[in-house]
Order: C-alpha cells, then sequence, then structure tokens
C-alpha cells in the first residue's frame, strides 16, 4: 500500500466525488486541491467556479486567494461574484466545500465565533463570507476536516453556514431551496453522510487505520452508522502521483 | 447530477404558498442594526444633485480623503482583499486619523487589517473580515474586533454584494434565498418576506449605499471612464451604489482610446468624482496581469501585528511616517520590486 498522510487521503477521497461535467465552487487549499486532482484524473470537465469570479481557469499553481489573478488564469470567464453567487441561486452549481470550526449532526457549521456574546466574542473567526451562500444555494455541501471531538459538536456556539439546520425537513421550512445541503463530511477517520428522513450525521465508511471505536471518541455527539459500513478506499499510486507532482509540487495544503 | 428529478417546481404545485399561509408562519427579523438608510427616494435626492458634467477629475489621495469622506461617515473599499484595492485610499484614512466610520466588511482582507491598525471604524458590516485567507488571520483586526469596540451586523459575501446591487438597482431591499435559519441571519438586520406571487419565503436585505466608495482599476480617463480586467467582484454596482466615488488608476489614459472601445468601459464617468493616478495601487496586493501580490510584505505586516508595540513601530515607519504611497513604494523595495513582483504575475519566476 502506499504511504500517504491525512490531508492526502482527504483530498483524494474528495476528488473522487466530483464527476465530469459538474460544476463545483471552491475555496483556496484542500477543496481547490481536490478540484484540480479530480480534473487531472476522471473530471476533465469539471468546471472550478471562484466566488470573485473566476470561471473554468487553467490553474498554473495555487491561489492563494479566490480573488487573485490566478483564479481566472486562460479561465472561459472572469466574471463577477453576484454572478457566480446567482448562479448557484439559480441551481447551477452542483457541489461546494466548506470548513469551520465547528460542525454538528446536521451539517450546520460554525466559521463565525466563540463564546456567547456577540458583540464581544471570545474568539471571533473572519465569518461567512461566502460560506453560507455556498451552503444555502449550492445542490451539494462537502466539508474535508480532521476529526476530533471539540470540532464535531452538539454545541455549536453560531450557525455560520446551514447543515440540515434541526434536522428532518426543517431546513427546507426555513426557506432553504429544496434538495440542497450537507453531502459529505470528510475527515481524516471516516466518510460521513446523513440519514435520508432524520438528517443525522451518519458514517458511510471508515478510513484505513482507523476503527469505530477511534471514529465515535472523536466525535462530541452519537454518530449514526450506515447498514453498510465500508473500507475508504486508500488513495492509489496514480492519485497520489499527480496530486504530488501536478496539483501541489510545492506541497502548500499536503505539507500541512 | 442535478435537482430536476428530486422535486416538483413551486411554480408547478404551488405547495410551499399554501403550507406557509396555512401554517401562518412566523417571520423572522434579525436583531442587528442596519448602518445606512436604505430608502431610494433618499438616494434619488442626493443623486438629483451629484454633477453629471464630463470635467476632468484629478486629485491626490491626500485631498480625496481630506474633502469627500468625514469622520462617521459608511465607506466601502473595492475590489477582493489584497486583489485590486485602493491601498492608498486606506492607507491616508488611516494617516488622516479618521474616527468613527462605518465599514463595509465585503470580502475584506488586508484593507481590514490596514484600517484596523488606524482603528478608524466602529461600526462594520460583516461578510468577511480580519482574515488573509489562505494566508491566515490577523492577529490586531482580531484583537480590535474582540474588544468590543466596534459594533457588528453579521452579513456574507453574496448579501453584501445584493445589498450593493439593491442600492445601484435604485431600490430598497433585494430578495434572495440563503442565510435564512442561521444565526448569520439573526445577527444580521435582515427580514423574512413573502413573496407576493409564489408565496416562497425569502430573505430581504436593505439596499447599501455607501457615503463613501474607493476602487481600484486598471485604467481610466480624467473623467473617470474605467477599464478594468479580470474578476470584478462587486465593484460596478459599488460604483452606482456610493455616493461619492473615488477612482484609483494603475495609469490614466486619454478619453480617444476610452471612445474606441466603449463596450470595455467598466464605469462610467458621471458615478465617479475623482481620479487618483495611482501606479502599483493595489501593492502589496495582487493586480491582475500587472503583479503578483508581495507575500514577504504581509507576511512582515501579520509578524508586526503580535504585540501593540512592534505594531506601533510598523505603522510609524510605513504609514505615519511616509507622506503619500509613493514614499511607501519606495520603502517596501521601489521599482525592483514592482519588477519582481510583475515576474511573479507573468509566471516567469515562478513562485
Amino acid at each position: 500500500m502506499a504511504d500517504y498522510n491525512p490531508m492526502e487521503l482527504m483530498i483524494c477521497v474528495a476528488a473522487r466525488n466530483l464527476e465530469d461535467g459538474a460544476t463545483v465552487v471552491v475555496g483556496t487549499g484542500a477543496p481547490c486541491a481536490a478540484a484540480m486532482l479530480s480534473q487531472k484524473t476522471h473530471s476533465p470537465n469539471l468546471c472550478i467556479m471562484f466566488e470573485a469570479g473566476g470561471v473554468a481557469p487553467i490553474l498554473p499553481a495555487m491561489p492563494i486567494s479566490v480573488g487573485d489573478s490566478r483564479t481566472f488564469h486562460k479561465a472561459l470567464m472572469a466574471s463577477s461574484m453576484p454572478e457566480i453567487m446567482e448562479t448557484c441561486q439559480r441551481g447551477m452549481v452542483d457541489y461546494t466545500f466548506l470548513g469551520g470550526a465547528q460542525i454538528d449532526m446536521y451539517g450546520n457549521i460554525n466559521s463565525t465565533m466563540i463564546g456567547s456574546d456577540h458583540a464581544k466574542p471570545k474568539v471571533r473567526f473572519p465569518g461567512s463570507g461566502g460560506a453560507n451562500d455556498l451552503a444555502s444555494l449550492c445542490w451539494r455541501t462537502m466539508m474535508m476536516t480532521v476529526q476530533d471531538a471539540k470540532r464535531f459538536t452538539d454545541k455549536i456556539n453560531f450557525i455560520t453556514s446551514p447543515g440540515y439546520l434541526k434536522g428532518g425537513n426543517t431546513r427546507y421550512e426555513a426557506g432553504l431551496p429544496k434538495g440542497t445541503g450537507p453531502y459529505r463530511i470528510i475527515t481524516n477517520m471516516a466518510i460521513m453522510g446523513f440519514e435520508e428522513d432524520t438528517k443525522w450525521m451518519k458514517v458511510l465508511s471508515i478510513n484505513p487505520g482507523y476503527s469505530r471505536k477511534d471514529v465515535q471518541d472523536n466525535c462530541g455527539f452519537e454518530l449514526r452508522w450506515d447498514d453498510n459500513i465500508a473500507d475508504t478506499d486508500p488513495p492509489t499510486a496514480d492519485e497520489l502521483r499527480i496530486l504530488r507532482e501536478e496539483v501541489d509540487p510545492h506541497r502548500y495544503i499536503i505539507g500541512r | 447530477m442535478n435537482g430536476i428529478d428530486e422535486e416538483k417546481s413551486m411554480q408547478e404545485d404551488g405547495s410551499m404558498s399554501a403550507e406557509v399561509m396555512e401554517n401562518n408562519i412566523e417571520l423572522k427579523s434579525g436583531l442587528n442594526r442596519i448602518f445606512t438608510n436604505p430608502d431610494a427616494d433618499a438616494a434619488r435626492a442626493y443623486f438629483r444633485g451629484k454633477s453629471r458634467a464630463l470635467k476632468p477629475k484629478l486629485a491626490t489621495a491626500e485631498e480625496v480623503v481630506r474633502t469627500m469622506i468625514k469622520d462617521g461617515d459608511y465607506f466601502a473599499i473595492g475590489g477582493f482583499g489584497a486583489n485590486r484595492i485602493p491601498t492608498a485610499i486606506c492607507h491616508e484614512i488611516v494617516r488622516q486619523g479618521k474616527k468613527g466610520l462605518g465599514f463595509a466588511g465585503h470580502t475584506s482582507t488586508h484593507d481590514f487589517q490596514i484600517l484596523s491598525a488606524g482603528e478608524v471604524f466602529d461600526r462594520c458590516d460583516i461578510a468577511y473580515i480580519i482574515g488573509l485567507e489562505a494566508r491566515g488571520l490577523s492577529p490586531n483586526a482580531r484583537r480590535y474586533i474582540e474588544s468590543g469596540k466596534v459594533e457588528l451586523t453579521e452579513w456574507t459575501n453574496a448579501t453584501l454584494s445584493w445589498r450593493i446591487k439593491a442600492a445601484a438597482m435604485g431600490l430598497s431591499f433585494m430578495p434572495a434565498r440563503n442565510i435564512m435559519g442561521t444565526d448569520t441571519f439573526k445577527y444580521s438586520a435582515a427580514k423574512e418576506i413573502l413573496c407576493p406571487f409564489t408565496g416562497q419565503k425569502y430573505a430581504a436585505f436593505p439596499a447599501l449605499y455607501p457615503d463613501f466608495a474607493a476602487i481600484h482599476v486598471h485604467e481610466c480617463d480624467v473623467y473617470g471612464n474605467c477599464h478594468v480586467y479580470g474578476a470584478t467582484v462587486s465593484d460596478q454596482d459599488l460604483a452606482k451604489a456610493a455616493k461619492r466615488v473615488v477612482i484609483t488608476t494603475e495609469r490614466l489614459v486619454s478619453t480617444e482610446s476610452i471612445r474606441q472601445r466603449p463596450e470595455a468601459t467598466f464605469i462610467p464617468f458621471w458615478c465617479v468624482d475623482a481620479v487618483i493616478e495611482s501606479p502599483y495601487g493595489s501593492y502589496p496586493g495582487n493586480m491582475p496581469y500587472e503583479y503578483f501580490s508581495d507575500e514577504e510584505h504581509i507576511r512582515e505586516w501579520l509578524a508586526a501585528e503580535k504585540d501593540a508595540e512592534s505594531l506601533k513601530k510598523f505603522m510609524d515607519k510605513y504609514i505615519y511616517g511616509t507622506k503619500n504611497f509613493s514614499e511607501y513604494l519606495a520603502l517596501c523595495g521601489g521599482i525592483e520590486k514592482m519588477n519582481k513582483l510583475r515576474r511573479i504575475e507573468l509566471l516567469i519566476d515562478k513562485k
């Protein structure tokens, strides 16, 4: 078996979820690497978009900012923030990736603050940026993150970006578009989806080297389990080679 | 994937309409404050008096900040954080010690870092603040926000874009389908409404008419007819929404060249109140097709922010101790550094 680190595994697994011909809005870092890897393996016509306006660039390197000139290098279009967000709102964007400091069992994400007083936060983060918009309006939201019990919590301090809110049908009842929501949570330990009815987070597969106990012990709420828990396929030699040589040769992301 | 086969559309079955009406769903409001007047008639009254004259508008950053923005005004900065930002205006606002400003924290990164170091604003509409994307967080901007000195209202990138778009359209609000059900909505000043045609629940976002906006462009003429290349973020709407607009430009071009390509005019002269020639004006940020960001200098900013004393030294050297943006550029390595950043931007030097 090839040797790889947790970040490389997460990027490879995420890349497999992006099919040819789909549209995806990505930020900087691991999501961008996953989209680039997907394009260089099985989805040559994956359309990568950036929220500042870049559409279908030929990325010469990892962007530092979702608005820097790399994000529209040899692109099909350099548009605007409203153009990208309205394309999401119109239902034309399939996937997005989000990050955050906390996530709960319904896939709600906090990237705003820790503490209880909004006016005087204990710890302040950047806020939504485009995260809430993408989580609200893209069809499927994914997250890649290291799994620990502090991050995976039922005591989320602030819902920056909507998951399934309080589960069941509450996301749609709140006014968010039908059929949208969290799709996959990809961690160093496991791949999670969501139960059809309750929208509670459920484990779909466990990564090589981890057990059910590891996955549950590193989660602050009780996980549900799929009937057919699989072993996550490890990165292939080909995926790793392309990721290391073509996607992130300077190890900006996979060196973390 | 697509969602077509998953759900019947609203228009076909009208179910949401019936559902909303029957259940008498309560419509929520955000808890926080709108910092600017969304009234479209008030905006029209202002714009009625705004000059449409085709007259030269050349100025300096010092003059513009002294005469066009006063303490307490609400302002917005174009570009995207450290990409195509009017750095000279941000510096000058800090250098002149403006106070009590309101600020649109729309994709705000290095601009936010500069303005926080000067503590020039005390209320902020937030989409994205204190972070510098892949570079990490600004320790000083974070301390400033955590201190409680700044009144905060939450929004998102799309929401602030659409608030600005509503103003650009001469309206008082814009409906949209994001943020409902979240704490981002709870701590915003948005309101839920029902669509008068379908009964669907929407979030209503108040129009944002800034008092002052500064936008950096690739080229423009002396009247303020502008060309921009690359991703445009929200700048076209911002130029229309703001009451007073200053353009900083990499270079001045002749009006003749504008007239040869009228379809390329990104911002027209009647939106613009002043034009400042500001080569390398987005430094240390990226200017598409011109120069890449100076990551070394941005790291220096971040490192200087580790405590109040080192930040003060840094600010004294680069902002308070310089009389204008040209002196800052010279301190940062001058034309040699700019040439290097151009080679990186053009992929001649691989970073």
